[in-house]
């Protein structure tokens, strides 16, 4: 194929899937406005201003104009306090579902590829954790370790690899028929090389789609358990429990829950379309 | 059906072991369970003796079945806080659970079956791709902030229905609808695919030819056969909705077992966590064979294949 025309085909593609690339593009601004969050927020995220504590949003009546999004209970800025809030629910979504992963991923290699043995062994696993209500299951995790970044990451990561090892198996179960990979047998290649070169290359799609659903879960999860106040621990700022504290006064301040929700909501949607447009442009069938 | 029912006992209890040793294991995550049990400041000689008090020194495949043996009696021993059993305290909590859950799959229900059809009637249609919108942003919202703003909605605002508490009907709206639309997307979803593949089925055509009123080729002839897909994995979703429900509760302090149990996980009474999860991941067993069963009754392609 000449190059122009394949470029031609890639920017069709993207025509068609232009929803996903615009919620890509917004997404990217989401991430590069939490990594530069110390140069980009108007205001430190932890400096308190008593005088001006529950302030409404800018464009309502009592707003001051340097807090757009209004102040907190103890008058911190709400923009900022979102804005560096990205940053935690950010990193622990992508590290949480790094680790499931890497859990996840080589067990359902070894429950496809190998024999029935181990197959059964580790879907029998995988359908008792699939059992568990995993909310509680991270709550109760939590509770035994306490309640820190580092611990929220492994308590995400623990309870939700089963969903990476149950579609990695149904793949290389599926891949293990094809012709490529009995020739590949059949001229001697070793079964970890055959492994490496030709079946884990095949399952970057359905790997990718899976991160991108698991990343959008991880931030709610996160999100709940900080709620709770059982995530990451004030003052530090999350979204979670920017939500749970302004819960406390949501009948006269909406603001203080109304924003940082919304922030979770966004991302979570965001994810969720690019996610989309990944699983289309991996799709075979859609470069017809 | 002899040997699928079969299969299904041993799955069963093959994955209640495994439930009960991660219930086991939660006590032991971090090593010495005494250190959670006991207060900060106890001493070396207090540890000791409730050590031995709880059979803590005992070799961990002993402790586990001391453990297994009570579970399967409903023992997990006494709640740190209440002087009760743990197992009755959350099982005291239970029925709010329940109401609240069916309460919430009743009203999905009610919103989802209706807009999944009508979506397939006339797949990419405006309204199709209105509920398509709605369904993925529906998807992306966290069941907590959607809570809270209905009660900014509805009891800030409007002032019609209380923010929280329990006990008559219009306390049950607002978490029943929150756990509702939480599940609406998924349960649309599925739904409209069911129906649109059956309706491009040889028997539709049939008896649209045979001048059936489209109400009934849509409702009897179609929709009851697109009925037992939703059905299978609504059933296996049965734990997604019981973790909705969890989360509600907690947003609406609605006196079930998730707002019990995170209580207890804030005054570290783990036989009560131990008891809940316990409880809870067994319920999600059970609904999914009741499921299983159900379906393999209905549906005579699994009946017969035993």
């Amino acid at each position: 194929m000449s190059k122009p025309l394949a470029l031609r085909k890639t920017l069709r593609l993207l025509w068609r899937l232009k929803l996903a690339v615009v919620a890509g593009i917004l997404l990217l601004g989401i991430v590069c406005t939490a990594i530069l969050a110390a140069v980009v927020a108007p205001c430190d995220p932890l400096a308190t201003d008593i005088a001006a504590r529950l302030r409404p949003p800018r464009w309502l009546e009592g707003g001051r104009p340097e807090y757009l999004l209004g102040t907190d209970q103890v008058g911190r800025d709400i923009l900022s306090r979102i804005i560096f809030g990205g940053q935690v629910s950010l990193l622990v979504g992508t590290l949480a579902v790094l680790l499931s992963a890497v859990i996840g991923i080589p067990l359902g290699l070894a429950a496809g590829y190998s024999g029935r043995m181990a197959d059964t062994v580790i879907s029998t696993f995988v359908n008792i954790m699939l059992t568990f209500p995993f909310v509680l299951l991270a709550l109760a995790v939590i509770a035994v370790l306490g309640p820190s970044f580092t611990n929220m990451i492994i308590v995400l990561g623990i309870t939700n690899w089963p969903l990476y090892t149950r579609v990695v198996r149904a793949e290389v179960l599926r891949l293990k028929e094809r012709e490529f990979i009995m020739a590949a047998r059949a001229l001697g290649m070793g079964h970890l090389r055959l492994i490496a070169r030709q079946i884990f290359p095949n399952l970057a799609s359905a790997v990718v789609v899976i991160s991108s659903v698991l990343v959008a879960r991880m931030i709610i999860l996160e999100s709940f358990l900080s709620f709770l106040g059982l995530g990451i621990q004030p003052p530090t700022p999350s979204w979670g429990g920017m939500l749970g504290e302004g819960k406390d006064y949501m009948l006269l301040r909406w603001w203080l829950a109304t924003f940082p929700g919304l922030a979770i909501f966004l991302t979570t949607l965001l994810i969720n379309l690019v996610g989309d447009g990944l699983r289309d442009w991996l799709d075979p069938a859609m470069h017809v | 059906m002899k040997r699928f029912l079969v299969h299904q006992c041993v799955q069963l209890i093959v994955v209640c072991l495994g439930i009960s040793i991660i219930t086991f294991l939660l006590l032991h995550l971090k090593g010495d369970p005494v250190t959670l049990l006991l207060p900060l400041d106890a001493g070396k000689e207090e540890m000791a003796s409730f050590r031995r008090l709880m059979g803590f020194d005992q070799p961990l495949y002993v402790q586990y079945v001391r453990f297994l043996l009570g579970a399967i009696r409903g023992n997990f021993g006494m709640s740190l806080y209440m002087k009760k059993s743990a197992f009755a305290l959350v099982l005291e909590r239970m029925p709010a659970t329940l109401l609240l859950t069916f309460a919430g799959l009743f009203l999905s229900l009610v919103l989802a079956i209706p807009l999944g059809i009508i979506s397939a009637m006339r797949p990419y249609s405006l309204l199709d791709n209105l509920c398509t919108t709605l369904a993925v942003g529906g998807q992306a919202m966290p069941i907590f902030w959607l809570g809270i703003m209905l009660i900014l909605l509805f009891s800030v605002r409007l002032h019609w229905l209380p923010a929280s508490g329990f006990g008559t009907w219009s306390h049950l709206v607002l978490p029943a609808m929150t756990l509702g639309f939480f599940l609406v997307p998924l349960t649309m979803r599925l739904v409209r695919s069911g129906m649109l593949e059956v309706l491009s089925q040889d028997y539709v055509r049939t008896a649209r030819a045979k001048g059936v009123s489209e109400r009934d080729v849509l409702l009897k002839h179609a929709f009851r056969n697109a009925a037992i897909p939703v059905i299978t994995i609504l059933g296996l979703q049965f734990g997604q909705l019981l973790g909705g429900a969890i989360v509600t509760e907690t947003v609406y302090a609605w006196p079930g077992v998730a707002t019990f149990t995170v209580t207890a996980i804030r005054n570290s009474d783990f036989p009560v966590v131990q008891a809940a999860v316990f409880l809870l991941a067994l319920c999600i067993v059970v609904v999914n064979l009741v499921v299983d069963l159900l379906v393999g009754m209905i549906d005579p392609r699994i009946r017969l294949e035993g």
